[in-house]
């Protein structure tokens, strides 16, 4: 029996012929990831092991969340994961200016590649995967000691097949594939398991669909969600990474424990109701639901494309005068491209607010946090309760385009309800 | 490990610590807002030794610590649950907070009951309704970690990963 993405990441990592489900290894790692809420904790459990950073060169340390500083707190979690950084020469720190949305911006400083073996104290550590990468979320104590030893243990995972087949529409994009996936097998369908994808449909997936897919392999419960390497991951990987790399390929006999077909020529723009990504909606069966915020950005859907999904539809029109309608570029270098492309004046024009790259809103951090019985139409990826804000506020996680939809007619819409 | 303790009794939880609260992880300042969006009351009149029962998919979502932490510093020894999340799970066992997945028979367990439990043989007894239960056991390699009371001390007492 041939072995899958998954097992072929962790076999090559373990120095194994051959690994099985279940089985536990201990592998060698190729990135460590964290932020300024996990890395600071990270911090306190790596002095307690008492060693050097293992390598500072595969150490990434990403102050996103809560930076630039909303409070003294925050304040005081950058400076840790600062001096840390400059005390053990991290390569991968970057300050307010240069940093940006930890999952945007590790692929696009090329810092992942194809068939790395990453750990992340994020749970969204799995958007590597696009990338054809295995790459996971953990906590703060596998991460101290990833720092440490520059290993962790692994159980092999089941993989449940995700089959592409069909034409992407004009109107789909990313988001409608993985929230119409989580709605089918459930918010714990993946869990304890990774996804893979595969079949003629993936090609039709631009490297940002792809993104936003396997960032939100999490919220099915999932370990990782890993596309194949193919031509639209080569040019992607061409244009940013300088380093060598090995991407892995499925045998033809690969065993998977289950098999999900999703029809991409089926799909229609969708939206997951609160409080949870599996309340999964299409878009034309909701009736009239009337919202008072809009979020486009975070590190599900804030890539150049996605911003310029949104700026279509907020062209030469206005946001409904309910809403607040918040942008939030994932990168400095998005912000900058989108710039260029005009699409800030389109969101300035259209009475948007436009913000510097943070997690901020998405996590009910700072930037956008709402009130109670507010609702918002969010391009993040949770809507559970009390998520962005109060406890009586309500979430609808949706796509750019309905999102940007929904803030000019002030209703959760398609885009061709607009006019 | 020994413990007898009332039952704190939850479904599904995502909300084990708010977001707003991330900006520390002093462990009391942390315990102190232990799910406080679900449960007004959990901080304030939780003992030291009572117990939290959940549902499937239990502390799913974000990967932060701070969540089973905030668990620990409330004085819960334990948490039982039809399933947990899987890096909620390694976060438990990490930090040496022992976690007991026993199915469909969570439904068996109610709010305020009273249970008595061997965590390390993984057997729990409901003294209210007189039913007993047995969680799965852990890999050993994870059992290793669980017995020096969290990865931390694993690593500090083999230098390194065992195998």
């Amino acid at each position: 029996m041939g072995m899958n993405m998954s097992e072929k990441i962790l076999a090559r990592h373990a120095g194994l012929d051959k690994v099985e489900p279940g089985q536990i290894v201990v592998c060698p790692l190729d990135l460590v990831m964290a932020n300024d809420i996990t890395g600071p904790p990270a911090i306190k459990e790596f002095e307690k092991i008492g060693k050097p950073v293992f390598d500072p060169e595969k150490i990434a340390l990403i102050p996103d969340h809560f930076q630039p500083a909303k409070d003294i707190k925050s304040a005081d979690l950058a400076k840790s994961l600062r001096e840390f950084s400059r005390k053990n020469k991290i390569k991968h720190y970057y300050e307010a200016g240069r940093v940006g949305i930890e999952h945007v911006i590790l692929p696009e400083f090329g810092i992942v590649a194809p068939g790395m073996l990453t750990i992340g104290a994020d749970s969204h550590t799995c958007t590597y995967g696009a990338l054809n990468g295995f790459s996971t979320g953990v906590g703060t104590t596998d991460l101290a000691v990833g720092m440490a030893t520059g290993k962790s243990w692994f159980k092999v995972p089941e993989v449940v097949n995700v089959h592409l087949t069909g034409k992407k529409p004009a109107d789909i994009n990313g988001k409608d594939v993985i929230l119409t996936l989580i709605g089918k097998i459930g918010v714990d369908g993946a869990l304890y398991k990774s996804l893979e994808f595969s079949g003629e449909g993936v090609k039709e997936l631009t490297m940002t669909d792809r993104f936003t897919v396997s960032n939100m392999a999490i919220e099915a419960g999932g370990k990782a969600g890993i596309f194949p390497f193919d031509e639209v991951t080569k040019k992607y990987v061409d244009e940013h990474v300088k380093k060598n790399y090995e991407p892995v390929a499925p045998d033809a006999d690969a065993k998977y424990c289950m098999t999900v077909e999703i029809n991409l020529s089926d799909l229609k723009p969708v939206v997951a109701f609160p409080h949870l990504p599996e309340n999964v909606k299409k878009v034309e069966d909701i009736g009239e639901i009337k919202i008072d915020q809009v979020v486009i950005g975070s590190c599900t859907n804030g890539r150049f494309e996605d911003l310029q999904i949104a700026a279509e539809i907020f062209k030469n029109r206005k946001v409904n005068p309910n809403v607040r309608c918040i942008i939030v570029p994932g990168s400095q270098a998005i912000y900058k491209a989108a710039m260029h492309a005009g699409l800030i004046d389109i969101f300035i024009d259209a009475e948007c607010v436009v913000s510097t790259p943070t997690c901020g809103p998405c996590m009910g951090g700072y930037m956008g946090i709402l009130s109670a019985g507010e609702r918002c139409v969010s391009t993040t990826n949770r809507n559970f309760v009390g998520r962005m804000g109060h406890v009586d506020s309500e979430i609808y996680l949706a796509g750019p385009h309905v999102a940007a939809a929904s803030a000019v007619l002030g209703k959760i819409a398609t885009p061709s309800e607009v006019k | 490990m020994k413990v007898e303790g009332k039952v704190w009794r939850y479904v599904d939880t995502d909300v084990i610590i708010p977001a707003r609260y991330l900006n520390t992880f002093d462990p009391k300042e942390l315990a102190k807002h232990c799910m406080e969006d679900i449960d007004k009351n959990f901080s304030s009149e939780v003992k030291a030794g009572d117990i939290m029962v959940g549902g499937k998919n239990f502390g799913c979502g974000s990967s932060r610590e701070h969540a089973p932490v905030a668990i620990k510093a409330s004085g819960v020894p334990v948490v039982i649950a039809a399933g947990f999340a899987r890096i909620f799970y390694r976060n438990g066992i990490n930090i040496g907070l022992p976690l007991l997945e026993i199915g469909d028979d969570v439904e068996k367990i109610h709010a305020g009951d009273i249970l008595e439990i061997d965590t390390a043989a993984g057997t729990i007894k409901n003294k209210t309704t007189g039913d007993t239960f047995k969680s799965q056991p852990l890999p050993d390699f994870v059992q290793d970690i669980a017995k020096t009371g969290g990865l931390i001390n694993y690593i500090k007492e083999y230098g390194d990963f065992k195998n």
